[in-house]
């Protein structure tokens, strides 16, 4: 698992890749925080194209990280899911709050 | 009911046993991936099979034992392209068999826990049914029709 970032014009790109269980929650989850906390932006874009699995440990990850930028008004877009990481996401609602784009 | 006799003649099954590990999570929807490969399964269908794995392991894992480690048996028999899969614990059990399919309910609320995992079970395999473990636990019981169409 890892987690790559890019700051480009106030947005922050996130790409993470490989495999996203619970045995790779933690570790993932203080890579994206270290991210946020290193950058001010208005935006993050989690791109999930070299996602090749994330089961719904993932999704407690990603709504997790959401509200943490909830607070600082940033706002949140998943971009490039597999399809049945796409299925996960559609399934839990987690759309509603970061939608889907396309890049 | 077949004895077992029968079923080792007839059907190819596999029977796992592992320690309770999130770290051995990726081992087994692997291994319940490679046991399925037999059949020439589509990309899409293993996909949905090593999500509802994962998510049934994990169950395990977090909330049958707490995170202490413990027993997990899996078993697997092909019947001609069905996949039936037991994964049984042997941890705290579970109270109410009906609240845990439930969308968005956990164990565990301060935690960042979904409460999606028996949900994803039930939509990503064509049956799920939990029953409680001889002794204590859960058994999760799941059946995947590779010649049904695509949900």
């Amino acid at each position: 698992m890892k987690v790559k970032h890019k700051f480009l014009k106030g947005v922050l790109y996130m790409s993470l890749e490989g495999e996203l269980d619970e045995s790779k929650s933690l570790y993932t989850r203080s890579q994206m925080e270290s991210a946020f906390d290193s950058y001010d932006m208005s935006k993050v874009v989690i791109d999930l194209s070299c996602l090749s699995f994330m089961d719904s440990t993932g999704i407690g990850v990603l709504i997790g990280r959401f509200k943490k930028l909830k607070e600082r008004q940033i706002t949140v877009v998943i971009a490039n899911p597999s399809r049945s990481i796409d299925k996960i996401l559609t399934l839990s609602g987690v759309y509603s709050l970061m939608p889907k784009v396309e890049y | 009911m077949k004895n077992e006799k029968t079923q080792v003649k007839k059907e190819n099954f596999v029977k796992i046993q592992v320690q309770a590990l999130s770290s051995n999570e990726a081992f087994c929807r692997n291994a319940v991936a490679a046991f399925c490969l037999s059949i020439d399964p589509t990309v899409d269908q293993l996909s949905d099979v090593k999500t509802a794995v994962s998510e049934a392991i994990t169950n395990s894992v977090i909330h049958a034992y707490r995170g202490g480690g413990g027993l997990i048996e899996i078993d697997l028999v092909m019947r001609k392209r069905v996949l039936h899969i037991e994964i049984r614990d042997f941890g705290q059990g579970v109270v109410d068999m009906e609240e845990i399919r439930k969308p968005f309910f956990t164990t565990k609320p301060d935690e960042e826990r979904s409460g999606m995992g028996f949900t994803i079970m039930e939509s990503f395999m064509d049956e799920l049914i939990l029953s409680k473990t001889e002794g204590g636990g859960l058994t999760i019981k799941m059946v995947k029709d590779f010649d049904e169409e695509e949900k």
